[in-house]
């Protein structure tokens, strides 16, 4: 089996389990309780939150840890948008292939009379720093770009727009669900102001993440409760979750240069190996890309075949396809970035890690090569572009 | 649980009837490409029989399977019973569809019958 699905999610680390474990067992108490094993859990809690924000370069006062990515963006964005409104300020600008968790909850926004302004993300998947400075307005509550798409990998200029809202006094948050772990962050350095990641993204277990929020940003809360998370989020806290994240982090960490090194080698041989099926294309900038991601369009095929195809040769990927989600519409993503519904479609995204090796990329680009083939051989409008009844799009 | 049946999982691995009929007498494209599914069905009907059938299909595993099965199912029949062929019997045939893949085999039954429309068409002429 080869699996290349990890922008969906990855391995848990056998150093996280162990640490899980080990919580499980001997520091099972509530951080909240008074006794010596409710203590426990609590040091353990803050020892966490303490090398989470070392990491990424923040104070651990400004760190919330959540149940994941998705809860991490709504309570920053639903924060920003309260502290904004107070102000009379109810304009956000955002990009048109933020991950749901952003969008939907900027749809609520509007929907609640916020404005909404979505960044074009151009052909190459990335967006142009002036045109976040000329998008904002007086009224403008709060900037969230995302560090890296999850389905075509672009990683954002976010230094620069960091220092344009900076010195617009604009709120910025960054969903960087997909870099922590996989290229640096440092929310001194890239001028953040809040920040979500999830854990299952960086060999972590799921169900846990955690929200930067930079020292003076008044949250909201979205979970009422107990006064856990300096009463910015309540319930008991995952404390193994939490341990374990911490675990994966520095492990992720601490192996982040040689990973990204020798990662992105075996994604360009990839996308070298798949560039030479004819009529395909990447999707997204070839280089400022994720380490690990690859994204194709190939023409003439449905995604959906092409995974289960995969599948059955082993090989386990994604695809921005309207039948894996169960709509009729393509991926946003690939529609953001002007691919047009026929060869959305067609995609295919291919997501590897540290452990992938170069055998695995030559089966990846031989079974690609046949299953695109095979199924082009039955495809009508294979059919219809060869015969030249048909412009190829790609 | 997986996401479709064994059965539809045979037609797409295995489909039947794959490929074009050169003197095809009925021929018939129905979907399109922003949909995400096409399917080109062709005949070749004699004596009122449809003797031979062949599909072509861009589309999911649910829509090549459907695609196969359809195909199956008229082989050998006369046009007057491949007319009555609906997506149900499609559907049911696969061992059932998830229902936001129904219209997978909504469509097979309309690319039979666009077949079938044009061979009619091409007899009256």
């Amino acid at each position: 089996m080869i699996y290349a699905d990890n922008a969906a999610t990855t391995k848990t680390s056998p150093k996280a389990i162990e640490k899980m474990v080990e919580v499980m067992n001997n520091t099972f108490g509530n951080p909240s309780s008074l006794y010596g094993v409710g203590q426990k859990a609590k040091e353990e809690l803050e020892k966490s939150r303490e090398e989470v924000a070392k990491v990424i370069g923040a104070n651990p006062k400004e760190i919330i840890f959540t149940s994941g990515g998705s809860e991490a963006d709504n309570q920053a964005i639903i924060s920003a948008a309260r502290l904004g409104a107070r102000k009379g300020k109810k304009h956000i600008i955002s990009s048109a292939f933020e991950h749901h968790a952003v969008l939907h909850t900027l749809n609520k926004l509007q929907g609640e009379g916020f404005e909404i302004t979505l960044l074009d993300v151009h052909e190459n998947g990335l967006i142009v720093p002036e045109e976040v400075e000329n998008a904002i307005r007086e009224d403008t509550a709060l900037v969230t770009i995302m560090f890296a798409n999850n389905e075509i990998g672009t990683i954002q200029p976010i230094r620069e727009i960091g220092a344009i809202c900076r010195k617009k006094g604009v709120l910025f948050h960054t969903d960087a669900v997909q870099a922590i772990g996989h290229v640096h962050v440092n929310v001194k350095e890239d001028n953040i102001d809040m920040l979500s990641a999830s854990s299952h993204k960086f060999h972590g277990p799921k169900g846990v993440g955690f929200l930067y929020v930079k020292k003076g940003i008044a949250l909201t809360n979205i979970i009422e409760g107990g006064a856990q998370e300096r009463g910015k989020r309540a319930g008991t806290e995952n404390v193994p979750g939490i341990a374990g994240m911490t675990v994966a982090l520095k492990e992720a960490i601490e192996h982040l240069d040689e990973n990204y090194e020798s990662v992105s080698a075996k994604r360009d041989k990839l996308i070298a190996g798949l560039k030479e099926i004819p009529h395909c294309a990447i999707n997204g900038d070839e280089k400022k890309r994720l380490p690990g991601n690859v994204n194709f369009c190939f023409e003439g095929i449905e995604g959906e075949s092409l995974l289960l195809l995969l599948d059955d040769k082993g090989i386990q990927a994604s695809s921005g396809s309207a039948c894996t989600s169960g709509s009729l519409d393509p991926s946003h993503v690939l529609l953001a970035i002007g691919r047009v519904h026929d060869v959305a479609h067609g995609s295919l995204r291919l997501t590897i890690n540290e452990e992938t090796t170069d055998a695995e990329i030559d089966e990846i680009i031989k079974s690609v090569k046949e299953v695109v083939e095979y199924l082009r051989s039955f495809s009508p409008i294979w059919r219809d572009l060869v015969a030249g009844k048909k412009e190829f799009i790609l | 649980m997986a996401l479709y049946s064994e059965k539809v999982m045979d037609h797409f691995r295995n489909p039947r009837n794959v490929g074009v009929i050169e003197d095809a007498n009925g021929i018939g494209e129905v979907g399109n490409a922003k949909c995400g599914d096409i399917m080109k069905m062709y005949l070749k009907i004699e004596d009122d029989i449809i003797k031979d059938v062949k599909f072509e299909t861009f589309g999911c595993g649910s829509a090549i399977a459907s695609s196969s099965m359809a195909t199956e199912l008229i082989k050998g029949q006369p046009v007057s019973e491949a007319m009555k062929l609906t997506n149900a019997a499609v559907a049911e045939a696969l061992d059932g569809l998830p229902d936001y893949k129904m219209h997978c085999s909504v469509l097979a039954e309309e690319a039979i019958k666009s077949a079938l429309e044009d061979y009619n068409k091409r007899q009256e002429n």
